[in-house]
This record gives structure tokens, sequence and C-alpha cells, in this order.
């Protein structure tokens, strides 16, 4: 069995899913039950100033009967009495002290506000402090959240002002409604945070109820755009995390990966990208904390085949593979193939070729089944035949190297190699 | 062993005839299942269908809660869909070319989806076709059955005024007259013939029978074509002794008292013996034992391989409990007092491959005997042809020969479904009804 204990910055927990800073973390009862369940840790929902939630709060994207393939919300921070939630935190620290406690924070803006929160938080024994600064509705209204996020002179101020304070670990979050995290990531790392996390959620509008045209989540005939998560956002947070580990500065620090993950999979994926700790929040909202389960003994199995001791292993190992593309190699080239024993003959590669591809795929006509074939002088090796192919291992792509040396574009162009003339 | 009516309690008699092939419950239900289609292209389905139905189309539709569409890709290539997606032998048509069948998964429930959508259609009176602006030319179709009703239709949305002289006193043929109440019931088809014509331009004419008080030459001269979906009648002869003894029926007639008269009020025996393999056979001798009949067994010349109904249909007959008699011919029926005592049948062997392409069955000599006190004959129809060449209409055994445009050897008259193919499926006579209509439109524009 391998080690799947995780350590951030000396917050330990013994596996590396934290539950993030949402509903299921805003009190006792739910985080008891979390940690009983298995949960690493958790991240307690944001505290800060009083705020009053609407209803309704969330609305999700489905896709193709999928249920809640999206999510959003327009939930604000915890809405509980500041002094509630500090006696339930230091209770949950004493029943399960094996677990990480982490505290959400989002004070006003002003050195102040923040270190009185601070001195609070820590007096419950919390093991690190995360910061909001990624919250993008409501809040951003009151200049705090993504408000904070997006501009990175006042991340790294009021990241001063935290450093300044606290005692204990701070992880900054960051807001994915930027061009890029990487500015304010700099800057928070500059000011002295110690970890980072992202994605915090997307701004968005699931959808619009076509009868009301009001569009969700509803509140009194109006909408405001909410925070999107959920496996579909897991791709934009992949790419966010690896912009963090790859850039020299904000890759100092560890991070705690976080947007869409739902299965060990995706969690391994986000550590094999640099997160030495993952948080789930949607999935244990669609189906409860016994996912823990799962995502523990995924992992663990995972592990074990591919003889990773501790997590520490793997994490980052994928980082170096995101490349830019001008350094990819023009002289890899592979071709797709059919197996005609598992074809079903649907013809969903044929269509998908002939419209939005490269029509390299061949129909013989048949009654009732097509014989596909692949034209292979006129395959570019794209996938999308493969992707759309609804048998597993029906359509394999199969390496054709053009030259067997390293040829990239600058290369290319230096060598006046010939271009497409079609 | 008497032949009775009357058999079961009411109660018994809705359970025994309710809808063997429920719809969905829900909307929800129909959606896991249409949005387990994989929208193929070119799609074996629609390739597998005589009416070429857009199935990944419709069902597509059904997910994007577009109902209206998917009625409408639906009918507007076979206007008798609702029918026909509780009528059709889809294991053989479209879900048995349905591609998860190759991947040894269930197929896409094609018709159920089907009739989820048609059922909206036909509940709501959504009229989805607009006649054109009138030609003035008007047609005659006889008989409103499957061919004739889809060749109206499909004429009334060209503009065209048509006019169907039908027999009976109901519209639907066969639909209406020759199968399973289990299936579609009176009140079903009723609707469907009324949804049909609701597009306006097409009269039905009861109790007008070619030949009797209708005359086609009267047809010919007071309209600018005729069309003839007459079907095919005349149940097969047995040919041999005792046919005329009480107690022998014939399976249309069987079925359509069932229909008509209530079940109540249909006889059956305590042991039946039902000849012959084909649908109809399945759909009588089911019938029977749902009517209450003690052992019902069906007779079969050949072996279950040259069998011309459907698995699924068979397999109906077998959870009925209904015994099968595999290679045996009747050969006579002995009665007493004139009743039906005894069914004598021959033992065949598989000879030589016959027209059909099947293996013909070869009488062995040997004989055995079925007591029974009712047998139903379902050995095939015949189709009309003493009419048809009374009327001078080319044909072979009856069977309406036609040009490559659907003509007849006389100019202007027209004919589809089973008075030409010799019996067919529904939908095979709605793509004839079709085919027709497009030949008198090409007919139209060449005079």
């Amino acid at each position: 069995m391998a080690d799947i204990s995780a350590n951030l910055l000396g917050i330990k927990s013994p596996n590396p899913y934290w539950l993030a800073s949402a509903p299921p973390t805003d009190k006792k009862i739910n985080v008891l039950r979390a940690f009983e369940a298995g949960w690493g840790g958790v991240v307690w929902k944001t505290l800060g100033s009083q705020v009053k939630n609407v209803s309704s709060r969330y609305s999700a994207v489905n896709f193709n009967g999928a249920r809640v393939m999206g999510f959003n919300n327009i939930e604000l921070i915890s809405d509980r009495p500041l002094d509630i939630n500090l006696r339930e935190i230091e209770e949950c620290i004493r029943l399960f002290p094996d677990r990480a406690m982490v505290v959400s924070l989002m004070a006003d803006n002003d050195r102040e506000s923040w270190h009185e929160l601070i001195k609070k938080v820590e007096d419950t024994g919390a093991h690190g402090l995360e910061l909001n600064f990624g919250c993008p509705h409501g809040m951003t209204e009151r200049g705090m959240g993504a408000a904070v996020g997006q501009d990175p002179e006042i991340a790294r101020m009021v990241v001063g002002w935290v450093m300044e304070k606290a005692t204990i670990p701070v992880i900054t979050k960051l807001t994915p409604n930027v061009h890029s995290p990487v500015p304010t990531g700099k800057a928070c790392v500059e000011a002295g945070t110690n970890a980072l996390s992202l994605i915090n959620t997307i701004q968005s509008i699931t959808g619009i109820d076509l009868n009301t045209l009001v569009p969700n989540p509803y509140v009194a005939g109006k909408s405001v755009f909410g925070g999107y998560c959920g496996p579909a956002v897991k791709p934009i947070a992949l790419k966010m995390l690896t912009n963090i580990t790859q850039d020299p500065i904000t890759s100092r620090v560890p991070v705690s990966g976080i947007g869409g993950i739902s299965t060990w999979r995706d969690a391994v994926e986000f550590m094999l990208l640099g997160a030495t700790t993952v948080q789930v929040c949607t999935a244990a909202m669609k189906h409860g904390f016994r996912i823990i389960e799962d995502l523990c003994e995924g992992l663990n199995n995972w592990m074990d085949e591919k003889e990773y001791k501790t997590i520490y292993d793997f994490i980052g190992k994928s980082v170096e593979k995101i490349t830019h593309w001008e350094d990819l190699d023009i002289n890899y080239h592979h071709i797709a193939k059919i197996n005609q024993d598992k074809c079903i003959h649907c013809g969903l590669c044929y269509i998908a070729c002939e419209d939005g591809s490269h029509q390299s795929i061949n129909l013989q006509y048949g009654k009732p089944y097509n014989t596909y074939t692949i034209k292979e002088e006129e395959c570019v090796g794209c996938n999308l035949c493969q992707l759309i192919c609804p048998v597993v291992d029906c359509i394999t792509m199969e390496e054709h190297r053009v030259a067997p040396e390293y040829l990239n574009w600058k290369e290319y162009q230096r060598l006046g190699l010939p271009l497409n003339d079609h | 062993m008497p032949i009775l009516n009357n058999r079961l309690t009411a109660s018994e008699y809705q359970q025994n005839f309710s809808d063997i092939h429920p719809p969905f419950e829900t909307a929800d239900a129909a959606l896991v299942e249409a949005n387990r289609c994989l929208f193929c292209y070119d799609a074996p389905c629609t390739k597998s269908c005589p009416t070429g139905i857009d199935v990944p189309k419709f069902i597509k539709q059904i997910s994007t809660d577009n109902i209206k569409g998917s009625a409408h890709t639906i009918f507007k290539s076979n206007i008798m869909g609702a029918g026909c997606s509780k009528v059709c032998p889809v294991e053989k048509l479209c879900e048995g070319a349905c591609v998860f069948n190759l991947m040894e998964e269930a197929p896409i429930p094609i018709a159920k989806l089907q009739r989820y959508s048609t059922e909206k259609a036909m509940a709501n009176h959504w009229q989805l076709f607009k006649r054109k602006p009138s030609t003035g030319k008007k047609v005659a179709v006889v008989g409103a059955g499957p061919a004739g009703l889809s060749c109206a239709h499909m004429l009334s949305r060209e503009g065209v005024d048509v006019i169907i002289f039908e027999k009976e006193n109901k519209g639907g043929g066969l639909m209406t007259y020759g199968i399973a109440a289990y299936k579609v019931t009176p009140q079903f088809c009723q609707d469907e013939v009324d949804y049909i014509t609701a597009i306006g331009g097409i009269e039905i004419r009861y109790e007008q029978e070619l030949g009797k008080n209708l005359l086609l030459a009267d047809l010919q001269k007071n309209y600018d074509a005729v069309y003839l979906g007459i079907g095919v009648g005349l149940a097969r002869k047995l040919d041999i002794p005792g046919e005329e003894l009480e107690g022998v029926a014939d399976a249309l007639t069987f079925i359509y008292d069932i229909r008509d008269k209530g079940y109540e009020h249909v006889a059956v025996g305590d042991k039946v013996a039902v000849i012959g393999m084909g649908m109809t056979a399945i759909d009588a001798a089911t019938q029977a034992k749902r009517l209450g009949a003690k052992e019902v067994t069906l007779v079969y010349r050949r072996t279950e391989n040259e069998k011309p109904c459907t698995q699924a249909e068979l397999d109906i007959a077998k959870m009925d409990g209904c015994n099968i008699i595999w290679l045996a011919a009747p050969k006579e029926v002995i009665g007493v007092e004139g009743k039906v005592k005894t069914l004598v049948c021959s033992r065949m062997q598989l000879g030589e491959p016959d027209a059909s392409g099947r293996r013909s069955p070869v009488d062995t000599g040997e004989t055995f005997a079925l007591e029974v006190d009712m047998v139903i004959k379902a050995a095939g129809q015949m189709p009309f042809e003493e009419l048809v060449q009374k009327n001078g209409i080319e044909n072979r055994a009856g069977k309406i020969i036609l040009n490559a445009g659907c003509e007849t050897n006389i100019r202007g008259v027209f004919a589809g479904g089973d008075a030409v193919n010799g019996g067919k499926e529904v939908v095979d006579a709605v793509q004839a009804g079709k085919n027709g209509a497009k030949a008198i439109m090409d007919f139209f524009g060449a005079v």
C-alpha cells in the first residue's frame, strides 16, 4: 500500500483530499461527517464581514441526460455569525486532530480588519489560512474576492497585511477570471504568501428558462453571473495550474489544486501538473462525502501499479511535458486506423471527418451497414474520428513518422521545407 | 368440448388484451433512451425502414424537447408512423439494424420512442402539414388501408383533392381489421384515420366496393387518376376435407370479430389448432389463448428456420403458452354431428428450396391426429384475382403488375400495397402509397 498522506507546509492530512471552501464546509455538522467519511482536510467556508444570502443559489448545466456537468452558484461567504463559526472550527480540530483545518478568509479591505480576523482564527488552533481572492460574485461589488485577485497590486498589498500578522501557513486562492493567473500569483508570492491555490469559480450564466426568459439561478425574476465549477471547468483549471507551476516565481510555492475534481483520476492529473493537495466541492455536493472512499482507493491502487511510494514521487511529473507550440516535433505523424472487427458502422467518424476535418475517411455503401476505411494519404492525424468513435479501441492512431529526426517549426522554416499545397 | 364465448371476467379480458408494448410512462424515461442514441450517420435503422424515416433525427429531436419537430420528421416519411410504432416487426427492421446490436447491447427502443412523439402529436391534434395551393386535380383512391391513406395524404399535401372509396364501414384497412387487439385498439385506428384526413382535401366514402357498387370505368371517367390500394382479401383455403365443418374459422374474421364485437362476444374452443406461422397466425393463436382457450396449438408445415413470423412474435405465442408443431400440414378435419372433433395432419420433411428460396415441405406419408374443437386458418390471404382480371388489369396470380412508375397496364390507373406485393407489412404499404402519389404527380406533370 502506497502512502497517500500529504504535507503542505506542515499542514498534514492523511490523504491529499481537502473539501474546498464552500457549503459542505460551513458548519460543524458537515465537517464532522466529512472527517468521519475519511476526508483528509477541509477549507472552512470563507469567514469575513456579515452577509446575507438569497434564494435560489445554484444552477447547473446538464449534458445529454447527464446531470450537473457544470454547476454554478451565487452564494456569498459564510452568512453565519463569526463566533459560532470559530467555536465550531475549534471543536472540529479537537475531535479530529489528524485532519487538516484550513480556514478561508475574506476581510474588509483594510489592514485592521485582516489582522483582527487572522488573530481570531489562529486562536481556534487552525492549521492554515486561505485568502479568498477569487469569489467572482457579490463580494466583488464590495471590492472583495475576485476584485482583489484581478488586480495584482491590490493582492500584493493585502497579502502584505496578512503576512505581517499570520503565524500559520498562508495559502492565497486565485481567481480564473483573468487572462492569466500568473501576474496576481507572482505579486502574492513576492508579498510572501506561503502557498497558492486555484482555481476559484468562473463567471458564468448556465442557461435561461425558455418559458420565463429569466437566466438561472432564478431570484424573483432576475439572476446574476454565478461562479462556474464542476467537471466542465477542469480543463481550464489544469491549464491555469500549469501556468503557475511553470512560472519561475510562482512555482517556488506549493499549490493546492481546485476545479472540477470528481475522481481519483482527476486528482492525479492535478498532482501530475504540480498540485500537492487537491480540493473538491461540486462532486461532494452532488454525491455526498462517501466519494472519498474511491478517491483514496483509486489513488492508492494507481500508485501501487506505478510503484510510487508517496505522492511526492509523482507530483509535478507532467509539468515539463507542456511545452511551446514552436518546440513541437513536426516530423511526428500518426494516422487513424479503423478496426473492422470492432466497427459498428455508425458512421460518426465519417461524417465528423467529412464535415469537420480533412475528408480522410472512405465510405463504401452497404445496406444497412456501410464500411468505413481511412484514406491514409489524406489523414492528418487530428484524432477527431478516434475521439468520436463510440467503441473502445476501434479507432487507434498509429505512428508513421515523416522522418526519424526531431524537427520544430523554426527549423522547418529555416530549412525552407515545403508548406501544404492544398 | 364446446366452442364458447364469455369465458373470462371483464378484468381478465382487460388484462389479457392490454397494450403488449406499453408506452414510456414519463418524459424522463423517454429521454434516457433518446440520449442513448448515437445519432448514426447514414443510419442503418433508417436504411432498414421501408419508409426511410430519419430515425436518428427524430430521436435527437426528442432529446432536445422538440417533440413537434420529432413527430413531423416521422410523419413526413410515414403518415402512419403512429400505427407503425405499434405494429411494425421492428426487430427485423429498424431496431434489428441498430448498431447497438453489434456491441451486444440492447438496441434503441425506436418504436417506443416513435410512439412517444406520434402519440403526443395525435393527442394534441398537431397539424404538421400544410396543403399546397389546389392543382385542380382529383384522384380516386380505392381502399382506405395504409397504401390508400398514405397515397391520399401525400397527394393532398401536393394540392390534389382525393376521394377514397372503402368497402368496409371503417378506414385503416388491415390495421383496423387484421391486427391483434393488444397491439392497436379500434379507437386508435379510428383516431389515426381521422388524424391523417385532418389535413383536408381527403373524403372517405364507405361501403363502396369495387366491382359491386363501384366501377373502375366510372372512376377513370370522373377522376384525373385512380389509385388501387385494394389489398388482399380472401383467406387461403386449405382445400382439405372437413373445411366446411362448424368450428373451422378464418383467422382474419376471428381477429376482426375480437376487435369489432368485443372480447366476451367472441367464441373460442377449449382446444384450438391454428394453421400457419405468419404474423396473422400468431395474432390468432395468442388471442385465442387470451380469450380463454385451454390449449392452443400452432401447426406449421416447415421448420422454425423457415417461419414467416419474427422471433419476437413467436416468443409472444410461446409466452402465452401456445404449443407449436413444426413440419405438420393439415390433411383432414373430422367432425361429429357437423362439428370439429379432430384435425389430422401429415408429417412433413424438408425437401428442395422452392420459389421463395426456402426449403419446401414434402409429405412423409405419416399422419397424426389432434383432438381439437376449433381450427383457425391462417395460411395466408389471396389477392382479388377475379376482380383484377375482370377489370383487365395485368396481374400475376392476382397480384397487380406495375411499370416502373407504379402504373398498371391501364393509363392513369396506379396501384400499390398488398394488392401488388401479395401481402407485406403496413410500413411497406405506406411506402407504396407514397410511391404511387409521386407517380401520379409525375403523370400529372407529363399530361
